[in-house]
């Protein structure tokens, strides 16, 4: 590899990129709009129903707390992640019956109403108290939204515009030259992965500036989920574009994939619950592993050795998409 | 002497469909090597395969005695028929990306003298017209200094003047010595710019030679054209052609034609006489006119 023919596409493709004013700029306002948009929509109270979380629900001895309507009692096995989801807001507040304490927030309106409740149903329960501020919607859709904006850009901003150039004739007169379809390639995916990653790091900052995300995790591990994502769905999208000569059918195809990935990767809805042979499907999909693992990280404070399934289903996706596609690839 | 470039046997064929089918030429250093046909005639398909961009089905190319490799791409300038180049960058950015890409390059100030292109070095590509787009797509082919420069068509779609203004750039070429492989629509530029020229149909070679030796070879007379509305007599007596509104008599003696005119009472006032040229030859060989 010549890394003066590599820097030549590169610095070509950057310009390309950042004149087109139109474009470079519905990369960045398309997933700030779609994050504004979402933080207003949900900003209101949530359901009425409270959520109650009893550990050692096994237990036969039920509480006459546990006879009152409208509220969601909700089993717990593993005590220390029911007590972080109170410290999140997800619970309520958790119960542990067998050793007579339970966990409320403090910040919490709904804990303390239903505080009130227990006390008035049972008695000879000691309190504890938690902090931490709730995890709202926007907080776990900011990673979906980010990873879909990374699908997009990658699978057209690599797929399409390639299949464009080889249409008008561009990459034949580059394969009249002495560049190499590594380097080619190379460029593509460095010009790209810089540019989702900065689009993505500037999207994360205007629009944490304004909602405050919830964070617990590294931010330098995100940054690597996202590297690791952008790389995989570029490699796609060069996988798509390496033979297809038609604008027309390379814009069905990505359609055929982004659109599924969209739905069936857990960006606006969680996957829990949902049929299992599509939580199977989900599985194959990349953008579901960044998804899983970028929120993993910002929600659950997860560190790189927790998502390291992720990780791995990325980086052998990348390889498999990679070197079907430098073998398929055609100039023409 | 090994030939500059030498073909045996080229073929491609698509399918059942046998583009180029089998054919043989040298080409010397330092010549510019036309390619005539009408459209499908198999001539750019050769081109292209001169150029190393399509696989031939079988045959041999060899540049300076070797097979097209890694010296022939730095040592070629291509100029498409059609090419697109990077959107949204200037002429300056284009001929400096292309350098970028070759071992061996002539000064960017050079180039920009040789091709014209002072005038709108900081346009965007986009918004060039027609004659300063092939020049900047022929200085585009220049930028490695080649050795053997392909222009596929280079003048097709430009204004009379414009296109007189681009053989002007080819002839300065040749003067360098460059080696010129050209194929075009159009006799007049062919039998401007062209040492040596090959007439192709349905994939095969049907005329070859210097546009000359051709002329020479297939036309021993001259054209003269009458309107038609002029030759109304009875002219049995002469070999004739109608195209339109002319009449054309092929001549091997124009006095004695002349005379013969005169003597039939035809008035000469609109009368002009020509040379059988390339467009003639193609005819005569092909059966068709020239598909542009």
């Amino acid at each position: 590899m010549k890394f003066n023919r590599f820097l030549a596409v590169l610095g070509a493709r950057n310009k390309e990129f950042w004149r087109d004013r139109a474009a470079l700029a519905w990369n960045f306002l398309f997933p700030i709009m779609i994050i504004s948009g979402f933080a207003v929509a949900f900003s209101g109270d949530g359901p009425d129903l409270y959520k109650v979380g009893i550990a050692g629900a096994d237990s036969t001895q039920k509480l006459h707390f546990e006879e009152t309507k409208y509220i969601q009692f909700i089993p717990v096995t593993d005590l220390s992640a029911a007590i972080t989801k109170v410290e999140r807001h997800q619970l309520d507040m958790l119960v542990e019956p067998s050793n007579h304490q339970f966990w409320i927030n403090d910040t919490s309106p709904a804990g303390y109403v239903l505080e009130r409740l227990l006390k008035g149903s049972d008695e000879g329960f000691k309190r504890k108290a938690v902090t931490g501020a709730g995890i709202r919607y926007v907080d776990w859709l900011i990673s979906g939204i980010l990873a879909m904006n990374l699908m997009f850009s990658a699978l057209f901003g690599v797929g399409f515009v390639i299949v464009r150039y080889r249409k008008n004739g561009m990459l034949k007169r580059l394969k009249a030259t002495p560049v190499t379809a590594f380097e080619f390639i190379a460029a593509q995916v460095v010009s790209r992965l810089w540019l989702l990653l900065s689009v993505s790091v500037l999207v994360f900052i205007c629009t944490d500036f304004v909602l405050d995300f919830r964070m617990y995790g590294s931010y330098l591990d995100l940054l690597i989920v996202f590297v690791l994502g952008a790389i995989c769905l570029i490699s796609l999208g060069l996988l798509i574009a390496a033979r297809l000569a038609s604008e027309e059918l390379a814009g069905g195809l990505l359609n055929a994939i982004s659109w599924p990935m969209m739905f069936l990767s857990g960006v606006w809805f969680s996957l829990e619950g949902i049929n299992p042979w599509l939580l199977k499907l989900a599985q194959l999909l990349p953008l579901t592993h960044v998804i899983d693992g970028a929120r993993a990280i910002m929600i659950d404070g997860a560190g790189l050795m927790d998502i390291l399934p992720n990780l791995i289903t990325l980086m052998v996706m990348t390889a498999i998409f990679l070197a079907i596609g430098a073998y398929t690839f055609r100039w023409e | 002497m090994i030939p500059f470039l030498q073909v045996d046997n080229l073929a491609r064929h698509y399918q059942s469909v046998k583009a180029v089918d089998g054919i043989s030429f040298s080409i010397e250093r330092g010549r510019c090597f036309g390619f005539l046909g009408p459209n499908g005639a198999g001539k750019t398909t050769t081109v292209e395969m001169l150029e190393g961009i399509n696989e031939p089905t079988s045959g041999s190319i060899l540049y300076q005695g070797k097979p097209l490799g890694n010296r022939f791409k730095d040592e070629a300038g291509i100029m498409f028929q059609t090419t697109a180049l990077q959107d949204y960058i200037t002429v300056r950015e284009t001929l400096k990306m292309f350098q970028q890409m070759y071992p061996r390059t002539i000064p960017l100030a050079d180039l920009i003298e040789s091709c014209s292109l002072a005038e709108f070095l900081d346009r965007d590509t986009r918004k060039l017209s027609g004659g300063q787009r092939q020049r900047l797509l022929l200085a585009v082919a220049l930028v490695n200094d080649p050795e053997v420069i392909f222009l596929d068509e280079p003048t097709t779609g430009l204004d009379p003047q414009a296109r007189r203004n681009f053989w002007e750039l080819v002839r300065s070429i040749k003067k360098k010595g460059k080696t010129i492989v050209l194929t075009t629509h159009y006799m007049e530029e062919a039998y401007v710019l062209c040492d040596d020229i090959i007439i192709m149909d349905h994939g095969h070679i049907i005329a070859q030679g210097t546009p000359d030796e051709l002329l020479a070879k297939h036309f021993g007379d001259v054209v003269l054209q009458l309107p038609i509305a002029d030759f109304s007599a009875d002219c049995s007596q002469f070999n004739t052609q109608k195209k339109g509104d002319v009449v054309e008599i092929l001549s091997n003696d124009v006095d004695r034609t002349i005379r013969q005119l005169i003597e039939l009472g035809i008035s000469l006032a609109g009368l002009r006489i020509r040379q059988r040229t390339l467009e003639d030859l193609f005819l005569e060989l092909t059966g068709q006119e020239l598909r542009a």
